[in-house]
């Protein structure tokens, strides 16, 4: 399990390696064709800023190496906002009062609907807070039966899971899972998550291992930028990929800068990660793992996303809401964060076909399932 | 240098070495001093396994040397099995080196029963250092059924080729959870060094030392290039520069 593999680092030597990193080390990543964990941590220094551009240009040729000039699109849907976690920078905190919305199969059904009629979607990607009482492995395995005919290709975010129940949903469709470590920090953990499941570090760590173990085909990882130290987050982050990579091979992989929002219960992020440092972590990302899917969703301005869709990122979603029932149900619920980019598919669509890149909708098929 | 470590075994040289093809036995023995290896590989089908005293063996024996029999000869699963419990009766050790290969002109692996036998002998508590093609897919499954290193080859075996396999043999590296001992091929010191800087664990050199003009000489100078491979994939290799130019600027939009 990661969690013992975690051990082996520390969090400040990590920090300082990070910050000690020279203009040498960052020529030496940029020259090799595999980077080590090592060569990541130059690329996201503050040593590497000056060679923005040279890494872009790296990251370029990478990914259109590997994925061509195309950007697969996905969309959220939010089930429920039901929640039994704290989480103190999230709008679901169960302390936050709002009439909590549980999405019945005849609204979920709705909402496959009214996304359909946003675009050719058919990568879903279905979203719960996490409280198993009212939204557990049961209905999860529901609402991917509704789904099932709309969509081509289903992933969850939701609470971690078992590895029995991983595998239980991935015989009702489920093609990937998608969870934040929010941050690899074990001692600042629970100042975030000071309460409910999520409260239990080591359960969420190992949470990876589980979809690993359980065959799933997809998994996405990411910490949430604003909580701890971002370079030294993202570093334990890429050791942890390299992990499941060793681990579980046959699986893909999908990585996830999200940077923290404003949300109604008024945290604000401990740090502020500037475009030019997305920018910087996403080649960084790119160089040191070639393959791994890098997606973006609507939290990111119009402009970067046009931008940072030929430099390295392979995934977008667009017309998104972040509330259960936003589609179609209940238009006026409360969002989990405020989007940025709020134009709607076809726009988006537009605007990648503008930069000379095809947008993908299809790249699975349920039979592969 | 760090210490390598197979099958819970601790070992001070990178460098195994195989024992067919010598002059004689006396220079063999030489030589394998001069390559301070300690780990030796012998193909039971040389051995008088009934006999303690053979000569072959008495030559190979020595302070921190560990014999790596091999079966080579076999041609498939139930074979090799055989001859491993064979060799763990005659040797003493539960290290087994899996060479099966049907094809007697390439003595190239076979990868299904090689991966079949792996699990078997596995489950029978050896240690496990199957011989196989450079094919990181297989390594994985190998080291999912027990293997307890990979060993796969640079070149044919006994062609000197060199690192033919390089840039498989670099995927195997990065993914393997188990020890790396890059096995047949390797001609030249060189070779050993060139694998060892990429980060193989361990390389093992047979015909390149047993055939040279001074095979004792050879063996030192292996030992040598093994050293000088792993020291610098451990300090960190330096960079190569290559400047990139972009005609124009693709961060501006973050000015």
């Amino acid at each position: 399990m990661f969690s013992e593999e975690l051990q082996k680092y520390d969090w400040d030597e990590t920090t300082s390696a990070i910050m000690a990193k020279t203009e040498n080390d960052v020529l030496r990543a940029l020259s090799k064709e595999r980077l080590t964990v090592d060569d990541f941590m130059a690329l996201i220094s503050p040593a590497a800023a000056p060679y923005l551009e040279q890494m872009a240009v790296a990251s370029r040729r990478i990914t259109q190496k590997r994925f061509g000039k195309t950007i697969s699109m996905y969309i959220p849907m939010y089930i429920t906002n039901s929640c039994s976690n704290s989480c103190v920078y999230c709008g679901f905190n169960r302390h936050n009062k709002f009439e909590r919305i549980v999405l019945t199969p005849e609204q979920i059904k709705e909402e496959c609907e009214a996304i359909k009629r946003l675009g050719p979607f058919e990568n879903l990607l279905l979203v719960t807070g996490e409280n198993p009482r009212v939204a557990g492995v049961d209905y999860l395995e529901n609402a991917l039966g509704v789904c099932r005919p709309y969509f081509n290709n289903l992933t969850i975010e939701v609470m971690p899971l078992s590895a029995e129940d991983y595998e239980r949903l991935t015989h009702s469709g489920l093609n990937g899972v998608v969870c934040f470590q929010e941050t690899y920090n074990r001692a600042n953990y629970n100042k975030y998550h000071p309460a409910g499941m999520k409260s239990n570090f080591e359960w969420r760590l190992n949470g990876y291992d589980r979809m690993g173990q359980a065959g799933v085909h997809k998994i996405g990882m990411g910490v949430l930028i604003g909580l701890e130290d971002w370079r030294t987050d993202v570093t334990m982050m890429a050791r942890h990929l390299l992990y499941l990579r060793k681990h579980y091979w046959r699986t893909r992989y999908s990585v996830n800068f999200p940077r923290m929002r404003p949300s109604e219960s008024g945290f604000q992020p401990n740090v502020v990660m500037t475009d030019r440092e997305l920018a910087q972590l996403t080649f960084a990302f790119r160089l040191f793992d070639n393959d791994v899917d890098i997606s973006f969703s609507t939290r990111e301005r119009p402009e970067f996303r046009n931008n940072i869709a030929t430099l390295g990122a392979t995934s977008m979603s667009a017309g998104s809401k972040t509330d259960p029932g936003g589609y179609a149900v209940n238009p006026q619920s409360l969002e989990q964060f405020a989007v940025s980019d709020e134009r709607s598919p076809a726009e988006v669509e537009a605007a990648i076909k503008q930069v000379g890149y095809e947008v993908v909708w299809k790249d699975w098929d349920k039979i592969f399932d | 240098m760090s210490k390598l470590i197979i099958g819970g075994r601790t070992f001070g040289s990178r460098l195994f070495v195989g024992t067919g093809k010598f002059r004689s036995n006396k220079e063999m023995a030489e030589a394998i001093r001069a390559s301070q290896t300690e780990m030796v590989t012998v193909a039971m089908k040389r051995i008088d396994m009934t006999n303690a005293e053979d000569d072959m063996l008495r030559h190979v024996s020595g302070d921190g040397i560990r014999l790596l029999p091999n079966t080579s000869g076999v041609r498939n699963a139930a074979e090799a099995v055989l001859a491993a419990q064979l060799a763990r009766e005659a040797f003493g050790t539960d290290f087994i080196k899996l060479e099966i290969h049907p094809d007697p002109k390439y003595l190239l692996p076979d990868p299904v029963e090689t991966l079949k036998a792996t699990e078997e002998l596995a489950k029978l508590g050896f240690k496990v250092l199957p011989y196989i093609q450079a094919d990181p897919v297989l390594c994985k499954r190998l080291e999912e059924v027990g293997s307890a290193a990979v060993m796969p080859l640079a070149a044919p075996i006994g062609t000197n080729k060199g690192l033919v396999t390089r840039e498989l043999l670099s995927i195997i590296i990065e993914q393997s959870n188990v020890p790396v001992v890059v096995d047949a091929g390797l001609g030249a010191p060189s070779h050993a060094a060139e694998a060892m800087e990429m980060g193989a664990d361990a390389v093992l050199v047979n015909t390149a030392i047993a055939v040279a003009g001074d095979p004792v000489a050879m063996a030192d100078a292996f030992r040598m290039a093994v050293i000088a491979g792993r020291q610098a994939y451990e300090a960190g290799l330096g960079a190569v520069l290559r400047h990139a130019e972009a005609s124009s600027p693709l961060t501006s939009f973050l000015d």
